[in-house]
């Protein structure tokens, strides 16, 4: 595992997405050849999108050969409700890049046959080579998407309930009333992320702190699912100062150590106008 | 890229870098337009897998609705109120030329006539859509002649009727045809006017109290059968008093009927009004302000004189009056003189005026679901404005219909190709578009 630390919020979004940047760059996507790339919702990833977006802007990152999954999407929600995750990823990312909506793929929370669409979605990524670098958050109790505490580390896509924790923590956005926040979703497995080849977690913020900590510093645990990244080859966990608040002081010295080392995946920041 | 035809060939335009006013206010925004409508660029992305064919960059520009003008009597020469055998070369030269003023939807509007007058006239008046060739018509705006004697105005005194003994009979026979007439202004206070506006507002006729000297409860009592609007607020109506607020009572009336808004129109041209007249209307009632022209044959050209109805009109400077006399008759402002001084003398914020001119208009005639904003599955009827609202451009269903030099000079910057495979148009080639039969209306 990395485990970069930067100094606050916008530092962290700032290196995710010269990261992400680099990465697709460096890859040379083309017609035929996509780049992959897993999303996630949530607040975490703002400031990465928004970063995101002004390379797209700049003329630096084109994300025309780009191919996307998002991790979920709540179930039973009309798709253009302010809060359907379909809504925020137009909103904060999509509307304003140049990316083919043939190639940007979030489940249906509103289908028929729910599993199948599961299944479906499972095959698309197959269909697509795999995902090259998948983009997760957090949650304060320690979940990837929706994989709540207990669910099975080799889970695959499928229909979720979603815990009382995660009820109260979106009751924000549906106003404060628990009765209009969603109670299932559509969620890729913990084993759907771990078969991506690059897996980065961005975590920001004094209340993931001990999330943070039970995923690296403790053992794989189901009822800490991002603890399974432990076992991925390649995991990059990006953190803010405020993230790390729980950890031992030897594991972040250690970290902060090796910056110089992590520093040089994102500097120089390629642009794809030197092509 | 070409954009997805799953469910229609026309093209998708995308305006960019621009601010558009939604939800009552200025937002950061891209519009998108497919034949003729406002388009949903999210239901496009997901439902449709579509994107934009045409990207314009309108360099920051503010996007708002057209502006919608329910009382303008003519222009350019053309005088809504003569009855002449081309009236409809007048109505389609009037219709052109407001566009530069940014104007895509108008009400032509009729003074106190005979009933020969509107017995010729009103047949050749067709309610129909806005595209190159000009702005739309929403229908006829009859001021007149049931109009009281003492507040006519510029309106000629011979012409003036009432209804008393046959009533809606009588305005019947008057006006020959009601297919085509959208407003009718007249004065609450002569005997049956309850039963004509009920009569009028059964057919979907807005009606308009003006050119009275009704009191308040005469005008509440009109409103309670119907009537929704003001014509000019002020102007040829009673002064406003302490005991007796009249017409310009309703502005604050308590009798007003729940779930009806009471629209006043009013002149902002500077001479009209003055105003701190218009600040006390605006603050007392900002959401009823409708901004009118009242213009006459005689704006769009030179001083001097001009006819207006059956009377010959004084254009000097913005004033307009009987000639040899001080009576005001209308106004040669244009809509888009009349924003920006609106602005001015109010104090008020951008968005406000532009609704003043746009949306309440189309509340006042009902048809907010389709005009007056650039809601999804509105018609494209929009503008392009600088910050201090000059108009550079008037879109209606998208075909770019008034390019002031400045604009075209702006739209030649940017007619390269996009970095990432998108065509960037000039406003000319959109022109050609313009042209394509599938939506073009």
């Amino acid at each position: 595992m990395r485990l970069v630390i930067l100094e606050d919020y916008d530092q962290a979004s700032e290196w995710a997405a010269k990261y992400i940047c680099n990465r697709i760059i460096q890859f040379k996507p083309s017609e035929g050849k996509y780049f992959t790339l897993g999303l996630p919702t949530g607040s975490t990833p703002l400031g990465c999108y928004k970063k995101l977006i002004e390379y797209h802007k700049n003329g630096d990152l084109s994300f025309k050969y780009v191919k996307t999954f998002n991790m979920d999407e709540y179930v039973g929600l009309p798709r253009n409700h302010p809060e359907s995750y379909h809504s925020y990823m137009w909103n904060n990312f999509f509307k304003h890049i140049d990316i083919d909506p043939n190639n940007a793929h979030i489940l249906d929370g509103n289908a028929l046959d729910l599993q199948a669409e599961c299944d479906a979605f499972e095959k698309k990524i197959e269909e697509a080579g795999g995902i090259e670098l998948f983009v997760g958050g957090i949650g304060p109790d320690g979940h990837i998407a929706f994989n709540e505490p207990g669910s099975s580390l080799s889970s695959r896509t499928r229909l979720k309930t979603l815990a009382m924790d995660t009820i109260l923590a979106n009751a924000k956005y549906f106003d404060g009333d628990l009765s209009k926040v969603p109670t299932m979703a559509l969620t890729v497995g913990v084993g759907t992320v771990m078969d991506a080849r690059e897996v980065m977690i961005l975590i920001t913020g004094a209340h993931k702190a001990f999330a943070l900590y039970k995923a690296i510093e403790e053992g794989v645990n189901h009822m800490w699912t991002v603890s399974a990244f432990q076992q991925h080859p390649r995991t990059i966990f990006v953190c803010d100062e405020d993230a790390t608040l729980e950890l031992r002081v030897k594991t972040v010295k250690y970290f902060k150590g090796l910056m110089h080392v992590h520093n040089k995946l994102v500097d120089p920041l390629y642009s794809m106008k030197e092509n | 890229m070409p954009s997805n035809k799953s469910v229609s060939d026309a093209p998708i335009f995308q305006f960019t870098n621009c601010r558009i006013l939604r939800n009552s206010q200025l937002q950061r925004e891209d519009l998108w337009v497919r034949e003729g409508k406002i388009l949903n660029p999210e239901k496009l992305f997901f439902d449709e897998k579509g994107f934009a064919d045409i990207q314009l960059d309108c360099k920051d520009s503010i996007i708002a609705p057209g502006f919608i003008d329910v009382q303008i009597n003519g222009g350019f020469g053309v005088d809504f109120s003569l009855a002449t055998d081309d009236f409809k070369s007048g109505i389609n030269l009037v219709s052109q030329k407001i566009l530069s003023h940014g104007v895509t939807s108008f009400c032509p509007t009729l003074v106190t006539s005979p009933p020969s007058v509107y017995h010729k006239v009103l047949p050749q008046i067709s309610i129909r859509n806005g595209g190159a060739h000009g702005a739309g018509v929403l229908g006829a705006h009859l001021e007149g002649p049931f109009i009281s004697r003492e507040k006519k105005g510029a309106h000629p005194e011979h012409c003036l009727r009432t209804f008393e003994s046959g009533a809606f009979q009588d305005l019947l026979a008057t006006y020959g045809a009601l297919d085509c007439i959208r407003i009718v202004t007249l004065a609450p206070e002569m005997k049956r006017s309850g039963e004509v506006i009920e009569e009028l507002t059964k057919r979907g006729i807005c009606v308009s109290l003006g050119h009275s000297v009704a009191n308040l409860s005469q005008a509440e009592e009109a409103v309670q059968h119907g009537a929704t609007f003001i014509t000019h607020l002020f102007n040829a109506m009673l002064p406003f008093h302490h005991r007796d607020p009249g017409i310009v009572g309703l502005l604050t009336s308590d009798k007003i009927p729940t779930g009806r808004r009471v629209f006043y129109g009013m002149i902002s041209d500077g001479i009209h009004t003055n105003p701190a007249a218009l600040r006390i209307a605006h603050r007392a009632h900002p959401k009823g302000m409708v901004l009118v022209t009242d213009a006459i044959a005689g704006m769009g050209l030179a001083p001097g004189r001009h006819t207006l109805g059956q009377q010959v009109i004084e254009i000097d400077g913005l004033n307009t009056y009987i000639a040899g006399t001080k009576t005001l008759s209308g106004s040669v402002a244009t809509m888009d003189t009349c924003v920006r001084h609106f602005l001015e003398a109010t104090g008020c914020t951008v968005e406000k005026a532009l609704e003043a001119a746009s949306l309440h208009p189309a509340q006042l005639l009902g048809i907010e679901h389709k005009k007056g904003t650039l809601d999804y599955d509105s018609d494209a009827d929009f503008l392009m404005l600088d910050d201090s609202l000059h108009v550079q451009a008037t879109y209606i269903a998208a075909a770019a219909s008034s390019l002031q030099p400045c604009l075209q000079r702006v739209h030649q910057c940017f007619a390269d190709k996009g970095e990432h495979g998108r065509d960037h148009h000039t406003v000319d080639q959109l022109e050609r578009w313009g042209s394509c039969p599938s939506w073009n209306t």
